[in-house]
């Protein structure tokens, strides 16, 4: 089976979820690569070290990528007719592979956390109410099929491959849906450790009561060399930046200890980290949705329990 | 400027819904309501409007014909709606909701089209991008602030690192995220006046679509099983007594992170 993956040119390489995505695709065989952004002999050797064996370049300069990736996509797909296409759930990503599933006229299926290529037709997994219900569904139109993959669905890992085939994407066109063009990049930097690698994360939510009260939760994350998380509501408020944001619309993350502060548990934030070894959660409420999936439950008032809590570790 | 704001009715999340056991389907109850994500796009659409002297029509797809969610939004101060009302709707993908919405805004020559990015209850996350590309339009996605520059739109759009900055000229597509505005309550007036606000509901014939190319007809893909997914059980519980903080100490040693 031909399997193609969606990779965006980040400052760090190759994004993360094309590197999981490859381990994916190696595993169905013969992995092709669809790398959009500024490439580099670093970025080739990373992804032949995932795995890929030829990879697809387009420079897209300052363009916003999706609709001429797309386009060269589209192209490459009528030269190479892959089974299975796979993007990541990135903003890139998602973009790319919505414009390509309208171009080409066939179904996306989103979110997904498992594709079981052994099935006829494939079928592919996806959770649906926080987490708690799989929903299995088949694609009953022809091939390509489109998949956009949850990050940390599979496990990205280097099998030493080596330097794989590198060769210009087909050409992207013209026409009014390319005509976004980035003007400014910003990159908002955080200490500590990422929260997508770190082993401990800190989180904080609403229960939290102000922006000025996250000090603490830095403060607990120092000292547990932890990384610091927060739930949508707190970053539709303006508190912490949207990097922090762990859920549905922000990141997925499966640390050792995920503990979280003040935080309810709506199930936005449930999907982005159940998958968590350890949870522990310190909340108000006892009927708190995230006292379900807690393996500790404090219920108290954080302002009364991390004090103490800074204090016994010996801050 | 002319806007239109694609907006969805889902079923209130204060009520519990599930799926129908024999078709995989959203049991879909009658409160249906306006999806809250769509509120930080009808206030963008509202705003840009306003500054502009322009106008904001609704779109809108429901198998079931109700109209409670758009009245809402009409309420918030938008003009009139769309909706596509027919019962051929029902089960209909990612790809055919996109080709339907963007079937309705082809009549309206709108200079730009707003969604959130993604609904509550679907969430597929790519319905703007397919309408984008379908309609041939730019898409300026993920956005956390909108402004109009006169002959375009500019954007702060999210990215996994930070942000950047994204124009497109006119007529473009915005997706907004909940970080852009502030939405704002409707008034009593605009209750009242949401009432008699026109409200199109043409049938997917009446677009030149037809019956077999939407619902679960038109959609290439099929749920075939939905099941619950393993649970995770709750552990220890303890109330906080003024030393809770020791258990989760020793929580911590136990998973060797002190």
């Amino acid at each position: 089976m031909k399997t193609l993956v969606f990779a965006e040119g980040t400052p760090a390489g190759p994004s993360a979820s094309s590197l999981e995505l490859l381990a994916k695709a190696r595993e169905v065989g013969d992995p092709s690569v669809f790398f959009a952004g500024e490439g580099s002999d670093a970025t080739w050797a990373a992804l032949g070290a995932h795995g890929a064996t030829t990879v697809h370049h387009l420079e897209i300069g300052d363009s916003l990528p999706a609709a001429g990736a797309a386009a060269s996509m589209a192209a490459l797909i009528e030269l190479e007719a892959p089974d299975l296409v796979l993007f990541g759930l990135n903003p890139t990503d998602r973009d790319t592979a919505g414009r390509l599933s309208a171009r080409l006229g066939v179904p996306l299926i989103s979110n997904a956390v498992e594709i079981d290529t052994s099935k006829t037709p494939i079928t592919v997994t996806n959770e649906i109410l926080g987490g708690t219900t799989l929903v299995e569904t088949e694609f009953t139109a022809g091939s390509p099929h489109l998949v956009v993959v949850r990050p940390k669905s599979f496990i990205a890992t280097e099998v030493g491959g080596g330097t794989p085939t590198v060769t210009a994407a087909p050409p992207t066109g013209d026409g009014p849906a390319m005509s976004a063009r980035v003007v400014e990049r910003h990159e908002e930097a955080s200490t500590g450790p990422k929260l997508t690698e770190a082993d401990v994360i800190v989180s904080g939510g609403r229960g939290m009561g102000a922006p000025e009260n996250f000090e603490i939760i830095e403060r607990l994350a120092r000292r547990l060399g932890a990384a610091v998380g927060a739930t949508r509501a707190v970053v539709d408020a303006g508190w912490v930046p949207y990097s922090m944001q762990v859920g549905q619309t922000g990141k997925t993350v499966k640390p050792n200890v995920y503990i979280a502060c003040g935080i309810s548990g709506a199930m936005q934030h449930l999907v982005g980290m159940k998958d968590s070894s350890v949870i522990i959660a310190i909340n108000k409420d006892e009927e708190a949705p995230i006292f379900g999936v807690a393996d500790l439950g404090v219920v108290g008032d954080v302002h009364k329990v991390l004090p103490k809590l800074l204090e016994a570790l010996g801050e | 400027m002319k806007i239109a704001v694609c907006v969805k009715q889902i079923p209130d999340p204060a009520t519990p819904y599930g799926l129908d056991p024999e078709t995989h389907l959203v049991q879909r109850p009658e409160d249906q309501v306006l999806d809250d994500t769509d509120r930080y796009g009808i206030e963008v659409a509202l705003q840009l409007a306003e500054a502009s002297e322009g106008s904001v029509v609704l779109v809108s797809m429901s198998p079931a014909g109700t109209l409670q969610g758009i009245r809402q939004a009409l309420a918030m101060g938008a003009d009139e709606a769309v909706v596509v009302s027919d019962p051929a709707l029902r089960g209909s993908d990612a790809l055919v909701t996109a080709r339907v919405l963007a079937a309705a805004i082809r009549r309206l020559d709108a200079d730009v089209v707003i969604a959130g990015t993604e609904s509550t209850d679907g969430y597929s996350g790519v319905v703007p991008q397919q309408v984008a590309e379908l309609l041939d339009l730019p898409a300026l996605t993920f956005a956390r602030r909108v402004e109009a520059t006169g002959d375009g739109i500019r954007i702060e759009r999210q990215t996994t690192t930070g942000y950047d900055v994204v124009e497109a000229p006119l007529p473009v597509l915005i997706s907004v995220t909940a970080a852009a505005v502030e939405p704002r309550y409707p008034t009593f007036k605009g209750i009242m006046q949401a009432k008699s606000k026109t409200v199109e509901q043409p049938t997917v014939g009446d677009l030149g679509l037809t019956p077999d190319e939407v619902g679960l007809k038109g959609s290439g893909q099929r749920v075939i099983e939905v099941r619950p997914a393993p649970a995770r059980s709750a552990g220890t519980k303890v109330v906080d007594d003024g030393e809770a903080h020791l258990a989760i100490v020793e929580a911590l040693e136990k998973a060797k992170v002190i």
